[in-house]
């Protein structure tokens, strides 16, 4: 949140992603709530609007599971400030929250260390965060932008006041003193150092001009925000802060910011890997006649990872400020970012991290693909991501090699679609014990709409249009929702990625939108076409009748990458055609949306929809003991 | 139609409600909570949000904010007064509507689409629906579960000033209570948030237009008079 309002922009939205142990392991039950609470505790009270993202369960984060918070900014291009300390004799100022004892070393903590069973309490180095003083530090720090009266800016953040000023100082031209015996604490015992690594939060870091200062501390007097000069720009080259008449920093802020240590860590392929992926799921049996069919139909559709994930979506305010175009469970998050025009941002969170254990490379790719494709599936053009690379620890040659390839994976990807990475965030000693996390590197996409209300949302909408799959299926069942689900299997090689495929797709699906063609557009990705056409039927309220070419298993169930389920008016039948066969993307026609309750899937079953949708609400409300809504 | 949004410390519709009012074709007008002026507005929105930080009882500490020393005034001559979510939390601290919001009978914030009926068109903010009317309108909050003690409760049944009600109660709210007014029907609290529910592409439907058709129509009768 800080990052986006140090450069002048205002936060808009937010997303999380949040992967824990089994839904029905017992501590999944305490842990799940909490994290929830906090996420919606903190952004609820905050005024953004939580618009989507991710719920995972899986073994391997019983002991480690992962919050990835992602948010987006809106600024007009001549807005946009950067950090820089300019001009001798110019204020540097701390506002926001005072600095306490909380999260000291907490970066360091965090980032270095396992959570041992029998290890020091972390708990000290985790801060107390005030979402309430957060608020106030936006609208303030937005109103002083607007004055005119900023220089220079940073958020504090890991390492707090001693990473701020020698950023600020390093990407400035002079040098910075500091006066520590200056800084507004909670706690007057903090030593020197406690107060320099003090990670509190809502905290900022300004450089103002002296002229400046009365305007400036007015306006912290309007919000309420607390606001300290404790230094000044000064000539010459180092960053020199001062305690108790000691100079107990001397340095070159260079140094310190720019030329931190490279670490050269040696990596290994596992040897694992080839029994791994040699395990394929070839072998596992295949469903016999429609009954058992059915049955791993809705297995799949009601599995803690397939199923509705409104337990925790809702428990988020998702339309504070009015702009919300999309949320969950659509395919991405949508916000209008102008009023006039209708211009609007997606984005999208996606980590596959079954199939980047069983290809770290490939499975980055693949990632990055899905989230690509979910911006493209609500008919927004993708442009930019950032990511989050969750790994366990890189002192362990095999993650070391997992994180290595899955770079090279996203690089790969990146360059094929074009897309520049503008930041991220990586994150490791994810792990307890010895057992590290399967690698997840996640991928937020964002896309551009020129008008947001030309968006395609997943659920049918109409009684009597046509349902069709964009894209070529392949039989890609290793590493699947299906094999994990029903025959707890992970093993074999994930599909291959196909870049020309999905800028393809995505190309039809944007102008699709643009021309209002679809009623409906779904991206197909865990759990496949089953888990797509359940979506779709249960979130339009609409039955669905298909009829399979080929093998109605690998119809169903295969995650071939580069797909979309699409219904429309069989008018527009034709519109759509001439434009899946310009770009290249096959397109079957495969059934149509009905009136009739139920999702019938011809000469194999047909399921009731309201049992269905019963059963696919009830699934976390159920393990978290609560009563489904 | 000029209408007042008041903006506490924290709060978080305010943009929202003077949207609304926008769209609907009138004035919005920010309040400043620390003002001790109304600038003469023809009504007052106390949006929702979390002011200041609402640590303490929800809505405690806004009430005794300058700006709504006015609003208490001004709402005892007849300005029409509407509280949303944490408006209506500040509304009954400040005692303008009787009884207090307490946490959710679920224990944890609840977001969704939250359908109503309305239960009086005999108020200055309802008058362009009619009694019965189910409409559907958004709810976000923690702590909405509106209580009061027996006897206020049945004084407001026996005094049709159940304003609205839920169809299917999601926080534990005393006889499915979601809004209620005060005697002369100018001051209406509800926990829904009917600013999110006027514009075609980010809301789920615009069944929040008529709250602000009500209070044009209010004051065009008025200056009529």
């Amino acid at each position: 949140m800080r990052d986006i309002l140090a450069m002048g922009a205002r936060p808009v939205a937010s997303m999380d992603s949040l992967r824990f142990g089994r839904l029905d392991a017992p501590d999944t039950a305490r842990v799940l709530p909490g994290i929830v609470a906090g996420v919606g505790g903190y952004g609820n009270c905050l005024g953004l609007p939580n618009i989507g993202g991710e719920v995972v369960f899986h073994d391997c984060y019983y002991g480690n599971p992962l919050v990835n918070a992602l948010s987006v900014g809106v600024l007009r291009h001549e807005d946009l400030h950067l950090a820089f300390a300019r001009g001798t004799g110019n204020k540097v100022i701390l506002y926001g929250a005072t600095t306490g004892g909380d999260g000291i070393g907490g970066a360091s903590v965090l980032a270095s260390e396992t959570f041992d069973a029998d290890g020091p309490a972390k708990r000290p180095s985790v801060q107390v965060g005030d979402p309430f003083m957060e608020k106030l530090l936006i609208e303030c720090t937005l109103e002083l932008f607007q004055a005119g009266i900023v220089n220079g800016i940073q958020d504090l953040g890991a390492a707090g006041i001693s990473c701020a000023t020698s950023e600020l100082a390093a990407s400035g031209d002079g040098g910075m003193h500091i006066d520590l015996d200056l800084v507004p604490l909670r706690d007057n015992t903090l030593t020197p150092e406690e107060i320099l690594m003090s990670e509190s939060q809502e905290r900022m870091a300004c450089v103002v001009e002296p002229e400046n200062l009365g305007r400036f501390f007015e306006i912290c007097a309007k919000w309420d925000v607390l606001a300290t000069v404790i230094g000044e720009v000064t000539e010459g080259s180092h960053l020199v802060i001062d305690w108790h008449g000691e100079t107990v920093v001397d340095v070159d802020p260079r140094t310190v910011a720019h030329e931190g240590p490279v670490y050269e860590r040696p990596m290994e392929r596992p040897a694992w890997l080839d029994a791994l992926n040699a395990d394929s799921s070839a072998k596992l049996p295949r469903p016999a006649g429609g009954a058992e069919l059915e049955a791993q139909f809705r297995q799949v559709v009601t599995s803690p990872n397939q199923c509705d994930k409104s337990w925790v979506t809702d428990q988020y305010d998702r339309y504070v400020r009015g702009n919300t175009a999309l949320a969950q469970p659509q395919d991405s998050g949508m916000l209008r970012v102008d009023e006039e025009s209708g211009l609007g941002v997606a984005l999208s969170t996606d980590a596959n991290s079954r199939f980047t254990m069983l290809d770290p490379f490939v499975g980055a790719e693949l990632s990055l693909a899905e989230a690509y494709r979910n911006v493209a599936a609500t008919g927004a053009e993708p442009v930019a991501i950032t990511d989050c690379l969750n790994f366990g620890s890189p002192e362990d040659p095999e993650v070391m090699w997992q994180f290595s390839q899955a770079v090279d994976g996203l690089i790969a990807g990146c360059q094929a679609l074009g897309t520049p990475v503008t930041g991220g965030n990586v994150s490791f000693y994810n792990r307890t014990g010895d057992v590290n996390i399967m690698p997840t590197p996640l991928v937020g996409m964002l896309g551009v709409i020129d008008n947001v209300a030309d968006r395609l949302k997943a659920g049918f909408a109409a009684a009597g249009d046509l349902v069709a799959v964009l894209g070529e299926t392949k039989p890609d069942l290793d590493g699947s929702a299906w094999a994990e689900v029903v025959h707890g299997h992970l093993g074999g090689r994930p599909p291959q990625p196909d870049f020309p495929a999905e800028q393809a797709l995505a190309q039809v699906l944007i102008r699709c939108a643009k021309d209002h063609l679809l009623s409906s557009a779904h991206d197909l990705s865990d759990g496949g076409l089953a888990v797509a056409l359940a979506e779709s039927a249960i979130l339009g309220g609409l039955g669905v009748r298909v009829t399979l070419e080929g093998d109605d298993f690998t119809a169903l169930f295969s995650e071939t990458p580069a797909r979309a389920l699409v219904s429309l008016p069989a008018a527009k039948l034709g519109l759509l055609e001439s434009l899946a066969r310009a770009h290249g993307v096959p397109l079957a026609v495969i059934g149509k949306v009905s009136p009739d309750p139920e999702i019938a899937v011809g000469g194999q079953f047909s399921v009731g929809l309201a049992e269905l949708e019963a059963q696919w609400r009830a699934v976390i409300p159920n393990a978290m003991g609560a009563e489904p809504q | 139609m000029r209408v007042g949004v008041v903006t506490f410390p924290g709060s978080l519709d305010d943009a929202d409600a003077r949207q609304a009012v926008k769209l609907t074709g009138g004035e919005p007008v920010a309040l400043w909570h620390a003002s001790d002026s109304l600038q003469g507005v023809d009504a007052v929105i106390l949006p929702g949000g979390f002011s200041y930080g609402d640590y303490l009882r929800c809505g405690a500490i806004a009430r005794f904010s300058p700006v709504m020393a006015q609003v208490i005034k001004a709402a005892g001559e007849g300005l029409p007064v509407l509280g949303i979510c944490n408006g209506f939390q500040v509304l009954c601290e400040a005692r303008l509507l009787p009884g207090a919001l307490i946490r959710n009978d679920r224990r944890t914030f609840y977001c969704q689409d939250q359908n109503l009926r309305v239960e009086s068109s005999d108020t200055v903010w309802t008058n362009a629906f009619t009694a019965g009317d189910e409409i559907n309108i958004v709810i976000k909050h923690g702590e909405g579960n509106y209580q009061a003690d027996a006897e206020t409760v049945r004084m407001l049944e026996a005094e049709h000033r159940v304003v609205f009600r839920y169809l299917g109660n999601p926080n534990g709210s005393v006889n499915d209570i979601a809004g209620i007014t005060n005697e002369r029907g100018n001051v209406v609290g509800l926990m829904p948030h009917p600013e999110h529910n006027i514009d075609p592409v980010t809301a789920p439907n615009q069944d929040g237009r008529p709250f602000f058709e009500s209070l044009a129509r209010f004051l065009m009768a008025k200056v009529g008079a």
